[in-house]
C-alpha cells in the first residue's frame, strides 16, 4: 500500500471537502439571505458568518431575534445547538491532540459539520496516518468549505429576497443532514444510535431551548456504545 | 427590528462561546490519550446527534407550517434509503433533492 504523505493527504482532504459544496451552497445563501430579510446591514451579516461559523445555530440566533427574544435566551439557545461541537472536539482529540497548540486553535475554529465529517470518517479509516498527515489532511478539507460559506453568505445577502418560494430551498438543509446519515449506519451499534436519537428528539421536542436534543444525544451515544459491547459478546474491564 | 446592540452582543458572544466549544477537548487534553470508554462512546456522536436534529424537521416542516408533508417526508426517505444502499452522501443528497422536486412538481398540478 502507498504510504501517504502530506500534501497527498492535503489534496484528499480537498476532494472529500468539495461534495460539500453542493450542501453548502443553498445553506449559506440562505443564510444570506434570511439574515438581510430580518434587517442586518451587509457588515453584520458578514460578520455574523466570519466569527461564528456554524449554520444551523446562526438560524437559530437569528430566527430568536427577528422573535425579539431576550438576548441572554438567543445566546443559550445558538450556545447549545453547538454543543455538539465538543464532541466533534472530543472525538478527534486522539488523532489531531498532538498538534502545537495555534494549530489545534486554527483546526478547533474550522471545526464545522463538513469538516468534522470528512475528518472522521477518513481517520478511522487510515488508522496509520501520521500526525502531520492528518493535519495536511484538514485543512485540505476546511479549503474548499469554509471560504465558501462566508461567500455563499455575501451572495445570498446581495440576491436578498429575490429566491422565489417554489424552490423549497427550506428542506436543503434537512437533505443535508439526511444525506451524511445513510453511509454513517455501518453497524448496529450506528443504526441503535441513530434510531434512539431520532425517537428522543422527536418525544422531547417540547423541551425548551434544543436541550431535548442534547438529551438525546447523550442517551443515543450510550446507546450505541452499548450495543458495541454486546456485539463484541464480551465485557469490557469498566475504567474508573 | 433588531436594534444594533443586539446584533453585535449576539455576534461576539456567540463566536467566543462557540469557538470555545470547539476548542475546549482539542485545547485541554493535549495529546494524552482518551480512556476507552470515552472514545466508545465518542465513535457515536454523528449518529447520535444529526439524526435527532434532522427529525423535527422532517416530520414538522416549517415551510407548511409544521404539518406532515408527503413531498419532504418521501424526500427524507429517498435521501436516507439512498444514502444506505450507495454509501455516498452526494447519491442521497441528489435522490432526496429529484424526490422532493418531483413529488412538489406532481402535487402542484394535481
Amino acid at each position: 500500500m502507498a504510504t501517504t504523505t502530506p500534501k497527498t493527504a492535503f489534496w484528499q482532504g480537498v476532494r472529500d471537502g468539495v461534495p460539500f459544496l453542493l450542501v453548502l451552497t443553498p445553506f449559506g445563501i440562505l443564510f444570506g439571505v434570511a439574515a438581510t430579510e430580518a434587517g442586518l446591514p451587509l457588515l453584520e451579516t458578514m460578520l455574523f458568518s466570519v466569527v461564528v461559523i456554524a449554520g444551523a445555530s446562526q438560524f437559530t440566533a437569528l430566527q430568536l431575534m427577528v422573535d425579539q427574544t431576550p438576548v441572554l435566551i438567543v445566546l443559550a439557545t445558538a450556545l447549545a445547538v453547538n454543543l455538539r461541537m465538543a464532541m466533534y472536539s472530543a472525538s478527534l482529540t486522539p488523532y489531531l491532540g498532538g498538534a502545537k497548540l495555534w494549530e489545534r486553535a486554527l483546526i478547533a475554529y474550522f471545526l464545522v459539520d463538513a469538516t468534522y465529517a470528512c475528518a472522521i470518517s477518513r481517520f478511522e479509516r487510515e488508522p496509520g496516518w501520521t500526525l502531520r498527515t492528518r493535519i495536511a489532511y484538514f485543512f485540505g478539507a476546511v479549503l474548499p468549505v469554509c471560504p465558501s460559506w462566508y461567500g455563499l453568505t455575501l451572495i445570498g445577502a446581495l440576491i436578498g429576497t429575490t429566491i422565489p418560494d417554489w424552490l423549497a430551498l427550506d428542506f436543503a438543509v434537512p437533505i443535508c443532514f439526511l444525506a451524511m446519515i445513510g453511509p454513517m449506519l455501518r453497524t448496529a451499534a450506528h443504526l441503535a444510535a441513530a434510531l434512539t436519537s431520532v425517537i428522543l428528539a422527536l418525544a422531547l421536542a417540547f423541551i425548551p431551548y434544543s436541550l431535548g436534543l442534547l438529551i438525546a444525544a447523550l442517551a443515543a451515544m450510550m446507546v450505541g456504545a452499548w450495543v458495541e459491547l454486546r456485539m463484541q459478546g464480551r465485557a469490557q474491564p469498566v475504567q474508573s | 427590528m433588531i436594534s444594533s446592540t443586539t446584533i453585535w452582543t449576539v455576534i461576539v458572544v456567540l463566536g467566543l462561546g462557540t469557538f470555545v466549544i470547539r476548542f475546549s477537548f482539542l485545547g485541554m487534553t493535549g495529546g494524552r490519550p482518551l480512556p476507552e470508554w470515552m472514545l466508545r462512546h465518542l465513535r457515536y456522536t454523528a449518529v447520535a446527534v444529526l439524526p435527532g436534529l434532522v427529525a423535527p424537521l422532517v416530520i414538522w416542516p416549517a415551510a407548511t407550517g409544521g404539518t406532515l408533508d408527503p413531498a419532504r417526508m418521501l424526500a427524507a426517505l429517498a435521501c436516507v434509503g439512498v444514502g444506505l444502499w450507495s454509501r455516498n452522501v452526494l447519491a442521497a443528497m441528489v435522490a432526496g433533492a429529484v424526490t422532493l422536486y418531483a413529488v412538489l412538481g406532481v402535487t402542484a398540478f394535481l
